[in-house]
Formats: C-alpha cells, sequence, structure tokens
C-alpha cells in the first residue's frame, strides 16, 4: 500500500479530499475539451446521422432480414443494460457488506450505470421499426382506450428499465448530496449557482446525516433486486420464444451473470482511466484492482460454468432442432466468433489467479476491455446464431451488420464517453465524503490503528 | 355495467380453457400434400389479392422479400435416392399463438373469428413476433415499397398498403371474410355459408390442394376433409404446442417404403 500523503509530505486530510476533488471539476486542460469534442462530434456523426438516415429509410438501411429480424440492435440494447447492471449493483453489495474500498470507486460505477442505461435506452428507440409510436408501449390513459399487452416480456422490460433508470439516478444523486454542498462552498461563480440547487440546502447536520444514511441504506436494499430482476427480464425477451437454442430456462441466471461480468469489467476500464486521467492515484489503488479482480474471476468461472450447463442443455434435449443449432453455434458460419468469446471471456481471465497480475494495471486494462470485446460478441452470438437455425430448415440464414450499424455501434461508444465527460465536470466523480470517513477525525495521528485506510484485503 | 361487474364478465370468459371455441368462426384451412404441385399459383393470388410489395432484385437477394404464402422446398433423402419436397407455408392462425403474447403494444391479437390478425397502425415494428413464430411467415416491411406507374392502379382498395417499419403476415383474406359476414348480416342469416369466402390462394389453386372453410361448421367441406383423411392429417410443428389452425394432408408416397 502506498502512502496516502499531500504535497506538503503530511498524511491526508479532509481539506487535501475537497481539494484533489474539486480540483476535478474546476480545473479543465486543453486535453479535456479536445477529448468532449472529439467524442461529441463522433456521436453525431456516427450515431445520430445514420440513425436520421434510417428513420427516413426504415430498418432496410441496417442489415437485417427474414429469419434475422433482430440484429446489433437488439445486442447492443443487451451489452448497454449489462454493462450498466455492475455499478450500482455492486455498489449497493458493497455499501450493504460495508466494504471501504468501495468508497472511492462507486460514484464512477454508478455514473457507469446511468449512462450505459441511458444509452441502452436509445437502443430501444433505434431497434423498433416505428420509434415515433413508442409511446404506445407505455401504460397510460389515453384516448384510444387501449393498454399495453401485460402479458409481454417486452412490456416487462419496458418497466423494468424504466423502473432501474429510475432507481439508480436517485441513488447516484441522493448519494452526491453532501459532495453536491461540499463543491457549493468551494466554488464560485455559475459553479455555485448549480450546486447551490444541487445540493437542495445541505447543511450537514446531526439529522441530516441520519437521513441519507438511512435512506441510502434502503434504496441499496431496493436496488439489489431490482438489478437482477432487470436482467432477468431482459433474458425473457429471448427464452420466452420458441426458437430452439433461445428456449432455455437457464437464461435468466446467465444474462443477470453475464452482465454483472461486464459491467465489473467496465468498471475496471473506467477506473483506470479516471485515474490516469485525473491524478486519483491517491484514492484509486492496486487494492481497488485487486479486489475488482478476484470479483472478475469468480464471475467468469461462473460465466463458462453457465455456458457449459447451455451447451449440455441443448445437447441433452436429443431434438434434432436444438442439435442443428449447437451445431451452427460451435461450427457453422459465426463459429470463429464464438471460439474468440469463449477465449476472451472464459480462457483469458484466468490469469487473474495470479495477484502480480490483479495488480498490474495495464494487464487488468487490456483483459477488461477484451472481457468486453467477448461479452459484446456473446450478445451478438444469442442473437444471430439463434436466428439463423429455427425450426423450419427453409427459412434458415444469415444475418450479417450493415455499415449504418456498425456505426452507430461506433457512435454509442462516443455517446456514453461524451455521458461520462459532462459528467466527471458536474458530479465530483470520487465520493469526498465517504472517503473522508475512512481517515479518521482532523488531528488525529494517522494512520490510526483500526481505521487504517483501504485495507489489503476486504 | 359498472367496471367492475365487466371485468367478472370478461374473467369467466376468458379463464375458461378453450375459450377459443366460443368464438363466432373457426377458420380453418387444410392443405393437402398429395395434390399440391408447387405450381406457386397461390403465392401470385395472394400476392395480387393483398398488397404485396415488390421488394426488388437487391432486398431479394438479402432475404428481404414479402410473401405471405410461400413454397419451402425440401430435399428428402441421400443421392441417388434423392428427392424434392415442398410444402406451402402461411400463417397457420394458431389457437395459442405465441406471436400474440409478446407484442407489447397488442398489434396482433386473436379475433372473433378465431384468426391471428395483425393491425398495421398499431405496430411499432418490434419484430418480436416474427422471433416468437416458429413458423417464420411474419414479415417486416423493411423500407417503404412503392409500385412503378401504372401498378399502383391494380392495387387493391379493399387493403391496406403497409408503411416501412411495420410487420405483416397472412390475414386468411380477412377482407374477404368481412364482406362475406357483412353480407351474411344484411341478408338475415345467422352464418356466413361454406363455401361462401375463400381466400385468394385457395381460389386460385389449380388443383384444388387447399380448402377453406368453418371448422365449427361439421358439415363444412374442410371438416368433411378432415375427418374423412384422418390418418393423414398433421399440422406442422404440433409439438410446440401452438394449436394451429392450418391442417395438412400428408403425401402418400409410393416409393417411400
Amino acid at each position: 500500500m502506498q502512502a496516502k500523503v499531500n504535497p506538503v509530505g503530511e498524511p491526508l486530510q479532509y481539506a487535501d479530499v475537497n481539494r484533489d476533488v474539486i480540483r476535478s471539476l474546476t480545473q479543465t486542460g486543453r486535453r479535456y475539451y479536445i477529448a468532449l469534442a472529439t467524442a461529441f462530434g463522433l456521436t453525431i456523426v456516427c450515431f445520430f446521422f445514420p440513425w436520421f438516415y434510417q428513420l427516413y429509410y426504415g430498418l432496410g438501411a441496417a442489415g437485417m432480414n427474414h429469419p434475422g429480424v433482430w440484429g446489433t440492435y437488439l445486442a447492443n440494447f443487451i451489452f448497454w443494460i449489462g454493462l450498466s447492471h455492475s455499478g450500482t449493483l455492486l455498489s449497493c453489495v458493497l455499501h450493504l457488506t460495508n466494504s471501504t474500498w468501495r468508497k472511492a470507486m462507486y460514484r464512477s460505477a454508478e455514473a457507469m450505470t446511468l449512462f450505459s442505461l441511458m444509452v441502452a435506452a436509445t437502443f430501444v428507440m433505434v431497434h423498433v421499426g416505428r420509434p415515433w409510436f413508442i409511446h404506445w408501449a407505455l401504460p397510460y390513459s389515453n384516448q384510444m382506450e387501449l393498454w399495453p399487452n401485460f402479458r409481454s416480456p417486452l412490456l416487462f422490460d419496458v418497466m423494468a428499465i424504466a423502473t432501474y433508470l429510475t432507481g439508480s439516478s436517485i441513488f447516484i444523486y441522493m448519494g452526491s448530496i453532501p459532495d453536491f454542498a461540499a463543491a457549493r462552498d468551494r466554488t464560485a461563480g455559475w459553479r455555485h449557482h448549480m450546486y447551490v440547487l444541487l445540493s437542495m440546502g445541505w447543511r450537514g447536520t446531526d439529522k441530516e446525516w441520519h437521513r441519507l444514511g438511512w435512506a441510502y441504506t434502503f434504496l441499496a436494499v431496493l436496488i439489489i433486486p431490482l438489478a437482477v430482476s432487470v436482467h432477468s427480464i431482459v433474458s425473457w425477451d429471448f427464452a420466452m420464444s420458441l426458437v430452439p437454442a433461445l428456449h432455455q430456462t437457464i437464461f435468466a441466471p446467465y444474462f443477470v451473470v453475464g452482465a454483472i461480468y461486464s459491467g465489473t469489467a467496465g468498471i475496471v476500464t473506467v477506473m483506470f482511466v479516471l485515474r490516469k486521467s485525473m491524478n486519483f492515484e491517491q484514492y484509486i489503488t492496486e487494492v481497488h484492482f485487486d479486489n475488482l479482480g478476484k470479483l472478475l474471476l469468480a464471475l467468469s468461472l461462473m460465466w463458462t460454468y453457465i455456458n457449459i450447463v447451455e451447451l449440455f442443455t441443448g445437447w441433452y434435449s436429443g431434438t434434432s432442432a436444438e442439435h442443428e443449432a449447437l451445431k451452427f453455434k460451435l461450427f457453422g458460419y459465426y463459429a470463429l466468433l464464438y471460439w474468440e468469446m469463449i477465449l476472451f471471456c472464459a480462457v483469458a481471465p484466468l490469469l487473474l489467479i495470479s495477484t502480480r497480475f490483479r495488480t498490474s494495471l495495464v494487464p487488468m486494462l487490456i483483459l477488461s476491455i477484451a472481457i468486453n470485446i467477448g461479452m459484446y460478441t456473446e450478445r451478438f452470438l444469442i442473437v444471430a446464431t439463434s436466428l439463423s437455425r429455427q425450426y423450419l430448415p427453409d427459412a434458415w440464414g444469415l444475418y450479417v451488420p450493415s455499415l449504418v450499424e456498425i456505426s452507430i455501434l461506433v457512435g454509442s461508444l462516443a455517446m456514453f464517453v461524451t455521458l461520462f465527460l459532462l459528467f466527471v465536470k458536474i458530479f465530483p466523480s470520487v465520493s469526498m465524503y465517504e472517503v473522508k470517513e475512512t481517515m479518521g477525525a482532523p488531528g488525529r495521528e494517522f494512520p490510526e490503528k483500526g481505521t487504517e485506510l483501504w485495507p489489503k484485503t476486504q | 355495467m359498472s367496471l367492475v361487474e365487466q371485468w367478472r364478465k370478461s374473467w369467466e370468459k376468458y379463464s375458461k380453457p378453450g375459450y377459443y371455441d366460443e368464438f363466432d368462426y373457426a377458420w380453418t384451412m387444410s392443405i393437402d400434400l398429395d395434390k399440391c404441385t408447387g405450381c406457386e399459383a397461390c403465392v401470385t393470388a395472394c400476392q395480387a389479392e393483398n398488397n404485396l410489395p415488390i421488394v426488388g432484385e437487391e432486398d431479394f437477394s438479402r432475404g428481404r422479400e414479402i410473401k405471405w404464402i410461400r413454397i419451402e422446398r425440401y430435399w428428402v433423402g441421400e443421392y441417388p435416392n434423392i428427392k424434392l419436397g415442398f410444402i406451402p407455408m402461411l400463417c397457420q392462425h394458431c389457437d395459442a399463438a405465441p406471436c400474440e403474447t409478446v407484442c407489447p403494444v397488442s398489434a396482433t391479437y386473436h379475433n372473433q373469428d378465431g384468426l391471428n390478425t395483425q393491425i398495421y397502425n398499431r405496430c411499432i415494428g418490434t419484430r418480436a413476433c416474427a422471433v416468437y413464430c416458429p413458423y417464420e411467415v411474419r414479415y417486416f416491411n423493411f423500407t417503404t415499397y412503392h409500385w412503378d406507374a401504372p401498378l399502383e392502379q391494380q392495387l387493391n382498395p379493399d387493403v391496406t398498403v403497409r408503411e416501412k417499419g411495420v410487420m405483416e403476415k397472412c390475414t386468411f383474406c380477412i377482407q374477404r371474410i368481412r364482406q362475406a359476414k357483412d353480407r351474411a348480416k344484411d341478408d338475415g342469416r345467422r352464418r356466413v355459408r361454406d363455401g361462401e369466402v375463400q381466400p385468394a390462394c385457395v381460389q386460385t389453386c389449380p388443383s384444388q390442394a387447399l380448402v377453406f372453410g368453418d371448422r365449427k361448421d361439421p358439415d363444412s367441406q374442410v371438416s368433411q376433409m378432415i375427418a374423412m383423411e384422418k390418418s393423414r392429417a398433421y399440422r406442422v410443428l404440433e409439438a410446440l404446442n401452438t394449436s394451429p389452425s392450418v391442417v395438412y394432408l400428408k403425401k402418400v408416397d409410393d416409393d417411400a417404403s
């Protein structure tokens, strides 16, 4: 563990935390503006222009065809929902289990949840044929006296995502109120006015802290089952169909594990970037990468197990349709992608068994990106391989994404980065008050026994 | 009638198993594969009757053609004892249709005639119904297809022209069924007579392999046909419990055994 010291060489004080974090809000370098401009430009050019073209032309702009009526848009949707899964969920679980190492990283993890959910919700609009009528999928009283179809897993999906989006945005906002207040007290100009509004008159009285703690724990307990249910419901979009390779009961846990897996890998990526670009070396340490690495290893083993179960049940069903789907998945047109996924998501993460690997940051970054590439492939394959081989051989076909779809995928990544870049300048991206909680009261000898900062194992 | 009372009544009606049988008609088609020559006259007739778009060379090569009824081809056996089999495939109008449960906006539903209907205006194009359909008979409008002049003159005025982003499929020529029902009502008759209504494919079939009628009427041609040919009758993918309304009569193959 590296020593936490301020520039003068003294142990880190409350004021140092405030200074470091608020500096990340107020001091903006040229690199930030270049990054923001690039990301925003890419969003417009790669996401919105092709999408507008698709709105004008129809979904024919994408590569979809008749057996493959679902394509990368749905894969993107699941991918982004999956990526959203770890942030808030992980933060809630770690909050309830009182893990101190969570405190420096949870804010950015939760932001990741929020923004990937927003991008995922955008993909619902991109995916459907007539997005201008998308509100019909919401239950609101209307002049047509029509309700949506409550039996539809797609409707469950709309509900689940709306709930999760609401829940996680309240959660991140509420957890940030004391930090907004701290920022309010240390900024001037328009920022000050913004934080006055955002901090909602927080004064830091005992009563306020008590209520915040109570409400925060309440929401954490609420969000954990919610997060699990959201991805289960997304999986039902597939599992409730009659398509041979999709009609499986393992799908709900499969999706939940896959989501947390890719989400955790996403957190590793984001933390690496935050640490480097904002000089948070004091706050985001090897301990975080070590712990996240352990989590990734456990998740990768679970994911591998579920994949084996999926193959086994397909084989064990003994029906020709399932066997054909299985054969196509393993050795068919998309086989290369399948084995790439196995390499990235099942084999490569075994490296995490070594502590040296877990605490080396650059290999962790590379692995986390590889895992997310593999997980994206998984989502693509779920859609593409299954729809290509259904019951009637006459309706077999292949689906290859078009240029518009690839561009929109790139654009969605840029959109996520844009939102995240805006976030780091508005929200204190490291929770100041919770980091301070781990530091002991000011004036005390540091480090004091029992209040050790970032214990090695948690 | 109060709302609660209404709910109670619907609950009583719809909670009974097999409530579809309470419907006015149960339109059924039987397809005799022994008579079918695979001439695709039904495909053409359907195209003309239902304003099916001609998607063009490019979209066709991408597998985006729209054919509400298609002739599926299968190779049976191994070379040299190889044969070409074929089977007309259209919407099976399942009584327990998977596509109906999945549509979030209820754009596809079961109507009073036991038909699986598609409401184009309500469709938002999630395409989930096409994935859920094991028969792959739902077709999506990938763009707004146009008819070059003067072809638009031959569009059937009784059938909607669909726009981009909408799912479509065989309706059992619902416009003809509606007309027949209206005529029956105007005449003061209670039910549509057997043979009074025929979808375009049935009307066109040169070998009369396709027979259409009301399953609820035991004397209708289709009921008689299915009862008579019981040993040959089967429904495609029956194991999936979708309970289709299209009954196929097996081909009698002398060489098979």
